[in-house]
Order: C-alpha cells, then sequence, then structure tokens
C-alpha cells in the first residue's frame, strides 16, 4: 500500500482531507487521473468522471473513491487486503454489461476503483423523471440483459459471484440502450464492519439477504423488486420491505401483460425455493413472455378501475319522487320523514318508507343546501337571502330570517342558535327563540361553506379563500388563508380541521392556531366537503377522483375514478363510502379498499350528498328525483 | 410460509444481546418502585395531579443511562419547552426528541448529536417567530411539512459530519393538545393514559417489528429475537430516507414518552406504566424508569422523555 497521499492538488495542497473531503475538478489522483467532475454519490463515497493523463487522446474514466468508516487500523488492514483481493477478481472478468476494471488504489480510509466510463444514465435518475409507465417492451428487454449478466455472474468459476445489491441506482442505460451494472459488491466488503443495522439495500433486498445469504437467488429477488419498481413507479425504498403483494402490479399499471407479471412474482417469492433455481431459467422465462405476448408489444387493453368499467350490481331504488326542478342539495332524513330541497324553489316532505309527499314549502330562489332538524322544526336557506323555519310536522312557517344575499350553505343548529352563511359576506348566528342574529361575523366575501360548531367555535370558509374560526362572541380567533375559495365544508376530528379548497389542496388545521398541519394535493380543484371515518378522510373533486387519505399521515391510502367530477361531499355508511358524481351515478364503494359494491346510475349529474338510514340511501339528482336505494 | 420465521432466523441458543428474560406480569417485577394495582391513596394523588391549571403548560422530565453494558452513550436528547400566555393568545408548546446513534464505531453518537442539533435548530429557526414574534405569522409550510424538512437535515447533516454514521431520531412537536411526530427507526413515541392504556404512537422500522408485522413471528418471538434491532430505515443510513410523519393528540389526562429500546426493549409495558403513574413528578419517573431497565440488565444506552401536559 502507498504511503504517500495520492491526491494531489494544483491548488490548496494543505487543505486536510478528513472524512467527508471531496475531490474536486482538476485535482490529480495517483499522478494519473484528472478529476472532472462528481457523477454519483451513495452511501460509500463519491463517484468522480476523470481523464486518464497517460494516453494522448481523451480517455475518460469513472473512479469510485470509498471512504472506510472502520477506525481500527488492523481491522482497516485487513479489510483493504479483502478488497484488493475482491479488485484483482473484478478485473478479469468480461462481459458486455460490465464496466472494465482498470486499476485500483488504497490509501488510509480510502480505496479508489478506476474503471471504465459508462456514457449513459442509471435507471434511479431515469427513474426520477418519468411520469408516465415504461413500454412493458422496454422493461422485458433490460431485464432478459439484467438475467444474461447474472447468469455470467453467478456461473463464474471457480467461486460464483453473487452482484447483492441489484437496484436501478447500479443498472446504468448506455447511449445504445443497453444495460451496464455497476457497484459491485465489491463496495459492501470494504464497508464489512462492526455494524449490524442495515443489510442490502432496504426495499430491494429479499428475507434470506437479512440473515446474511449471499446466494443467486438474493440476486433474483433484488431483480424481481427493481423490475416492480419500474413497471409500477412505486419506489420500494419507501414502503415497508416485502410488501410487494400488497401492491399488485396489476393494480397500479394495468398495461403489463400478465404473462410479465407472473415471472415478476415468482422472482419476488419470499422463500428462495419459490423463486427461479438459476438466473438462465428466468431469463427463459422473460424470453416465454415476449413470445407469447406476440413481438414484444403488448396491445391488450385493460382500463383502470373507474364507473365504466367496474363491475355494478343492479341496484333497484325502492321508490322514486319526482319534483318540477333539479335537486342539487341534500337529503334530510328524520323521524320517518326525508326533507329535501328543490331548484322548483320548493322544500319537500316525503314519506321515507315509500316517497309518498307530505306536504312541500315554497321559498322565492332555489334550494343548495341542506335542510336541519332542531326542536320539531326544520330550518333551511334559500337563494331568496331568507332562512327559513318550518313546521315539520304541518309544513307552516314558524319565522324566517333575512340576510343581505342568496343563501347556498347549510344552517348548523348549536347552543340554540342557527348558524349560517351567506352571500352578503356575514356569518349569522340567529337566536332559534326570537328569530334575530344575535351577532354576524363580516368576512367580506360570499359564505357557501356550512360552518362547524364545535366547542364555543364556528369554523367556516368563504369566496375568498378564508377559513375563519369565530367564537361565540362573534369575534374571529384566528384566519387561515388558502390560494382559492372554500367553498368546502370544513369538518373537525380529533386533531385536526379538514377543508378542501378550489386551489386544488385538502387541508389539515389545527384548530387552536389556524396553523397548516399538513396538505394534500388534489389533482383539481373541489368544492367537495370531507367525512372523516376511523382515521379515513374521503373528499371528492373536478378530476374526477374520489380520495381517501389518512388524516394523520396524509397519505392516500386509494382513489376512485368517476366519469365526471365529484362535487358532492361523500358519506360513510357502516363501511361504505357513497358519493354521487356529475356523471350521474351514486357509487357505493368499500371504505377501506376504494372497491366498487354497486353504482347507481340516474338521468343527471349529481351534485348534491346523499343521507342515510336504516340500510336507505337517499339521493336527489338534477333529472329532478329523489331515489331511495337500499344500501 | 408459516414457517418463514423458523427458517428465516434459525433459533440461536445465546445472542451477545440478550437481555435476562423476565416474565411480563406485575406481580413480578423485581423493582421495588412499582407496585401493582395502585392503591387508592395512589389514585387520589394522581387525580390531585391532574386538577386545573392555568396556563395549560407542559410539563417534562428526562433521563439519559449508559446502561450496565455498554461502555459508551450514543443517545442524544433534546427537549425543550415554552408557554406563551398573553390577551391574544395561550399556547404550550414543546419540542422533544430522542436519537439512538448505532455502529459501535465513533460516527454512532456523532450521529445521535447531529440529528438532534440539526432537528432542534431547524425547528426552532422555523418556528420561532411564528410562536414568539412580535408580529407573528403562521409558517408557509404545513407543521408535517416542517417536520419531514427537519429529517431530511438531520440526515444530511449525518452523511456530511459523520459518513458511516447512523441513528434513529424520533420528535415531536407539541402545540396545545395536538403533536406532530417524526420517525425513522426504532425509538418509540408513546402515549400512556391515566387509565392504563399504553399506546405505541411510532411504528419501528426494524426487520422484526416488519416480520411481527407480516405475522411471521409473534410480539413474544420478536421481544426476545437475536436481530431485534436490525433497522431497515435509519438516519445518515442509505438514500432516500422517508421519515414517518403523523399528527396525534396529546394523551390527556397522560402521559407522552419518547424512549430509546434500552428502555422499551428492557422493560415490560406495564412496568413503565406503573413507574410513570406513581411518581410524583416526570423527571423521578424518568430516574424510575432508567434504574428499571439497569435493575434488568442494562444492556444498552436508555433514553427518555416523559412529558405531561397540565391544563
Ligand atoms: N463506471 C461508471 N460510469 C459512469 N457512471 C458511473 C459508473 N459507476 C457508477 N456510476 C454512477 O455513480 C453512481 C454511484 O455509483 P455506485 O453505485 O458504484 O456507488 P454507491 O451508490 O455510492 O455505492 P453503494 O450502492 O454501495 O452505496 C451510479 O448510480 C452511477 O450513476
Ligand atoms: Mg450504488
Amino acid at each position: 500500500m502507498a504511503l504517500t497521499d495520492p491526491i494531489t492538488r494544483k491548488l490548496g495542497a494543505d487543505e486536510p482531507s478528513g472524512p467527508g473531503n471531496q475531490l474536486r475538478a482538476g485535482d490529480t489522483l495517483m499522478d494519473r487521473y484528472q478529476i472532472q467532475e462528481i457523477i454519483g454519490s451513495g452511501g460509500m463515497g463519491t463517484v468522480y468522471r476523470a481523464r486518464d493523463t497517460h494516453f494522448q487522446a481523451i480517455r475518460l474514466v469513472a473512479i469510485k473513491e470509498m471512504i472506510s468508516n472502520i477506525a481500527d487500523p488492523l481491522v482497516r488492514k485487513n479489510i483493504n487486503g479483502i478488497y484488493e483481493r475482491e479488485s484483482n477478481i473484478l478485473a478479469t472478468l468480461r462481459h458486455q454489461s460490465i464496466p472494465r476494471i482498470y486499476d485500483y488504489h488504497t490509501h488510509n480510509d480510502r480505496a479508489y476503483l478506476v474503471m471504465e466510463y459508462v456514457n449513459g444514465r442509471d435507471l434511479d435518475d431515469i427513474l426520477a423523471e418519468t411520469t408516465t409507465f415504461f413500454p412493458e417492451e422496454q422493461i422485458l428487454n433490460w431485464a432478459v440483459e439484467l438475467c444474461d449478466v447474472l447468469q455470467y455472474l453467478h456461473e463464474h468459476k471457480p467461486e460464483p459471484i453473487i452482484f447483492r445489491d441489484m437496484k436501478p441506482s447500479n443498472i446504468m442505460i448506455n447511449q445504445q440502450n443497453h444495460i451496464v451494472l455497476v457497484d459491485f459488491g465489491i463496495a459492501k466488503v470494504f464497508e464489512s464492519g462492526t455494524k449490524n443495522t442495515m443489510v442490502g439495500t432496504q426495499g430491494y433486498s429479499p428475507p434470506d439477504q437479512y440473515r446474511g445469504e449471499a446466494t443467486p437467488a438474493v440476486d433474483l429477488y433484488a431483480l424481481g423488486a427493481s423490475l416492480h419498481h419500474l413497471l409500477t413507479l412505486r419506489d420500494p425504498r419507501l414502503e415497508a420491505p416485502f410488501s410487494f403483494a400488497e401492491r399488485p402490479i396489476k393494480d397500479i399499471n394495468p398495461n403489463v401483460s400478465p404473462e410479465m407479471i407472473a415471472v415478476v412474482e415468482k422472482a419476488l417469492q419470499y422463500s428462495p425455493d419459490d423463486r427461479f433455481k438459476t438466473a438462465a431459467e428466468m431469463k427463459q422465462a422473460l424470453l416465454g413472455v415476449a413470445q407469447r405476448t406476440g413481438t414484444l408489444i403488448h396491445s391488450g387493453f385493460i382500463s383502470q378501475t373507474s364507473g365504466s368499467s367496474a363491475p355494478s350490481r343492479g341496484v333497484k331504488s325502492l321508490w322514486v319522487f319526482e319534483c318540477e326542478d333539479e335537486i342539487r342539495g341534500t337529503p334530510l332524513f328524520n323521524g320517518g320523514t326525508l326533507y329535501v330541497g328543490c331548484y322548483d324553489h320548493n322544500l319537500y316532505a316525503l314519506d321515507a318508507a315509500n316517497g309518498e309527499f307530505k306536504w312541500k314549502y315554497a321559498t322565492d330562489g332555489g334550494i343548495p343546501g341542506r335542510p336541519a332538524f332542531y326542536e320539531g322544526n326544520i330550518y333551511i336557506g334559500s337563494e331568496d337571502q331568507r332562512l327559513h323555519v318550518i313546521s315539520a310536522r304541518s309544513g307552516s312557517v314558524v319565522w324566517t330570517y333575512f340576510s343581505d344575499g342568496p343563501i347556498r350553505s347549510s344552517p348548523r343548529i348549536a347552543e340554540g342558535h342557527a348558524f349560517v352563511g351567506s352571500d352578503d359576506g356575514y356569518l349569522h348566528a340567529v337566536n332559534v327563540a326570537t328569530g334575530r342574529a344575535s351577532w354576524k361575523v363580516e368576512t367580506g366575501a360570499a359564505i357557501r361553506s356550512t360552518a362547524w360548531v364545535s366547542q364555543e367555535y364556528a369554523y367556516f370558509g368563504n369566496e375568498a379563500g378564508e377559513l375563519l374560526c369565530a367564537n361565540f362572541r362573534g369575534e374571529v380567533k384566528w384566519r387561515f388563508k388558502a390560494k382559492r375559495a372554500i367553498t368546502s365544508s370544513p369538518i373537525i376530528g380529533p386533531e385536526a380541521v379538514y377543508v378542501g379548497s378550489q386551489d386544488g389542496t385538502l387541508y389539515a388545521i389545527d384548530p387552536n392556531s389556524g396553523w397548516v398541519l399538513w396538505r394534500f394535493r388534489l389533482g383539481k380543484a373541489t368544492i367537495s366537503s370531507p367525512t372523516l371515518s376511523d382515521n379515513l378522510l374521503f373528499i371528492g373533486a373536478a378530476d374526477n377522483v374520489l380520495y381517501c387519505v389518512d388524516s394523520r399521515t396524509a397519505k392516500e391510502v386509494w382513489r376512485f375514478t368517476a366519469e365526471h367530477q365529484i362535487s358532492g361531499s361523500p358519506i360513510v355508511y357502516k363501511d361504505f363510502v357513497y358519493c354521487g358524481s356529475v356523471d350521474g351515478h351514486l357509487y357505493c364503494l368499500e371504505m377501506r379498499t376504494g372497491r366498487q359494491k354497486w353504482a347507481f346510475a340516474t338521468e343527471g349529474p349529481i351534485t348534491g350528498s346523499p343521507a342515510a338510514n336504516e340500510d336507505i340511501i337517499y339521493i336527489g339528482s338534477t333529472d329532478k328525483k329523489v331515489y331511495a336505494l337500499l344500501a | 410460509m408459516a414457517n418463514f420465521f423458523k427458517k428465516l432466523f434459525p433459533p440461536k441458543r445465546s445472542a451477545a444481546r440478550d437481555v435476562p428474560t423476565v416474565p411480563r406480569n406485575a406481580a413480578n417485577l423485581p423493582s421495588e418502585a412499582t407496585t401493582a394495582p395502585l392503591n387508592e391513596e395512589q389514585l387520589e394523588e394522581m387525580a390531585q395531579a391532574f386538577n386545573r391549571v392555568e396556563p395549560p403548560q407542559l410539563v417534562v422530565g428526562v433521563g439519559r443511562d449508559q446502561g450496565r453494558q455498554r461502555d459508551n452513550n450514543e443517545d442524544a436528547i433534546f427537549a425543550q419547552t415554552a408557554t406563551v400566555s398573553t390577551s391574544k393568545a395561550t399556547l404550550p408548546m414543546g419540542i422533544f426528541i430522542v436519537a439512538d446513534g448505532m455502529g459501535g464505531h465513533e460516527n454512532g453518537h456523532l450521529a445521535s448529536d447531529l440529528a438532534v442539533r440539526s432537528m432542534s435548530t431547524y425547528l426552532t429557526q422555523r418556528l420561532h417567530h411564528p410562536l414568539f414574534g412580535i408580529d407573528p405569522e403562521p409558517p408557509q409550510d404545513s407543521l408535517q411539512e416542517i417536520m419531514r424538512q427537519g429529517v431530511r437535515l438531520a440526515h444530511e447533516a449525518i452523511t456530511q459530519g459523520a459518513p458511516g454514521g447512523g441513528t434513529t431520531l424520533t420528535a415531536v412537536l407539541v402545540m396545545n393538545t395536538q403533536m406532530t411526530v417524526a420517525h425513522v427507526g426504532d425509538t418509540r413515541a408513546y402515549a400512556i393514559y391515566m387509565d392504563g392504556r399504553v399506546q405505541t404512537l411510532t411504528r419501528d422500522h426494524s426487520l422484526v417489528k416488519r416480520l411481527e408485522e407480516l405475522g411471521q413471528i409473534t410480539a413474544e418471538e420478536a421481544a426476545v429475537h437475536p436481530q431485534k434491532s436490525m433497522l431497515y430505515r435509519a438516519l445518515g443510513q442509505g438514500e432516500p430516507v422517508e421519515a414517518d410523519v403523523f399528527t396525534a393528540s396529546m394523551p390527556e389526562p397522560g402521559y407522552l414518552l419518547i424512549c430509546s429500546d434500552g428502555l422499551w426493549g428492557v422493560v415490560p409495558e406495564d412496568e413503565l406504566f406503573h413507574i410513570i403513574a406513581s411518581a410524583p413528578n416526570p423527571h423521578t419517573a424518568c430516574q424510575n424508569l432508567i434504574e428499571a431497565a439497569n435493575n434488568h440488565g442494562g444492556p444498552d444506552n436508555i433514553t427518555a422523555i416523559l412529558v405531561r401536559l397540565v391544563d
């Protein structure tokens, strides 16, 4: 081993070269290699591109610098010995998918490996940039080449060589679109020390590798894991280990052929005995896929889970009631009666059991909201600017309250007051005993979001994009500002206030301070209100998607795509989510998986929310009808 | 697949980290600091402790000890509390961090030190003005984003300042009754309720925990598993590091406990509860927790932060 410092700097030669110090452009290594730039860095150190000055013609090399973390000089010496032995083996390898090794060098805590420079990009970089799935044909070609080079390594004599760290960042694609394996297990030799913490690369390594096994089956699993990543674009490093079975390829990328999936799944078996025996066997299976799917181009398109193609049990309505205009609001079930507002200006009371008409009450404007029930009376806002209070039994007026703008939000009753927002920009707190406002909060923009009232505070959004928290004296405690209107109605869970905005974000906000706890990006704007059940939040958006998001981690749990926007708000009833869409369907989905149980087609867009009671779901549609369906 | 565990890890007779096996029931506890069940007097005391206090504030205890079998301490702690109570706002807040360095070489303790320092620096920086400034405005980013960024910076600080070193990191930001938690590794955060519920908030990023989640081994097998400290995610190790970040409610009435595996891997949960519930205050509780871990052999560094919200 050389005793002199192998690095000579043109400038600042007196700088210390402690751990963490990288070489700089212009530095010369081993009196021969002129550093040009850093091309990679990872757990072990840095990879540089350098020019080999021994040749007149420009010859580029890649130099991998590894810094040992082992302090003990004796142990280190030992390891350097192993490292040199391994380098010697690598230097003898000849395969088009393995860069040639030219030179190596160890010095103190560092080792250098000089090798052929691969002009290309590693798959990790390529993955990071792609937004669309790779064609199966492309992945199949890479996979066959990877099996080929693994076969070469595994059949190496006298000892098989196990790559041990197959993953996208160690696979490069050169200018000719062929794969080249970089980063051999050699690095691991240099690293191996006292640690019993990390083994292999989490996400790609099989269970058996955690036991310290280095067998061909280990490489084949990691190859399967890399193919899974390439096919699904889901990074396994961000998931729990060995969880591929929880992310079936066909659910994520429906374009992949079943044949290809079968090969990847076999490579990913828990038990090494259930995987391919050899790389050669896996290569044969992949070539079989190519043959069966014909010229490597797959044609059978399987569409994604969506309203159109997903299974749908024929749901029949129990009864239907027809009004004279569109129903955009949400019905209320109370004491055997269904109350629903309509754009024909009427509030209808129907017998919930059979849909028979009981009474109707006429306002002077369309009714977009949801009625509320309190002490024998029904409360409902109308575009005629009034809050109407009607006897639930007789349908006659008790009192009305005038705001200065159309009322499009729904009233909420708490603490002897009806809280209702109006297009006049005020949240009105109307005393239910007197029919007079106790106070109003001015917000400066129309309020179409329904207030959530809890523990002495009212939370509501406005069209200027604010979410406000007001106390029961009408004082604003805090305001949170989103980028666009908040038409969605907030809900409060144990940890946060949740609300959607037309800026395309679902927000979780601290009820105390108004600070944002987390944000979740929706594909497009939303006016749908979230609903919460068991730490799961459900909200629809204009990108046709119903989202299910974990309320504590802000992670998407599943999504369901309808054929048109989802502007109504979902409800949860007995482990199922019910949600209408502008595509005219009411969908019934399993709450935890998003799997569709049924879809019911109405004849017009649905913009309101359903109501549920005793296994019956009630929904109004712009086809003017109210439907009662069996849940 | 039923015998996956057995195949994966053939039973070993002796392992370096073997902990003296202790029957996991309260009646058999060796430490005199605990009694089970609690007597009337103690219950009364506890009820007293949770009487109304104005303004609401966080009461904290910390403990950090090398243990009996290690000759260095690779755990690191940060605990900070503040109370703002003015005509405009009343807010108890706190930042609590435990990091458990690993590697067994120098960079282990460097890594945990760096992690705790860079995380706390970043959090204080981002939150100081919004909380204590003259003209406060909420931060631009969400609290979860801020926590996530803090973990990222801690990770970078280690890869640069202590290459090769690794550490766990569990950081909890308490604001009022709410906690935002960021977590990598197997240091745990617990919500401990006065009715005896001990709820693990974090999910260990350990191989053994993963096998347990997959149903391959039982919790009992996991507890004595020779490779139970093997992590699949740690700061300073591998790229990218994704922290688990989530929001939860402060246990009320109850405690938040953050502790390294030197405590939770050694002292059974019911004993943890009894020590905490019977101590007069959080700092005494922490000292008793450490004593208990040492009584169980003290095989690893022992670290604990115990927080109670009194209001
Ligand atoms: N011969 C080469 N030619 C061109 N680029 C290379 C070459 N070898 C490596 N690289 C680039 O450098 C990156 C890192 O290299 P490599 O995987 O060998 O080191 P590492 O990731 O630090 O090691 P480890 O995976 O053991 O932590 C690769 O992902 C690749 O982009
Ligand atoms: Mg690599």
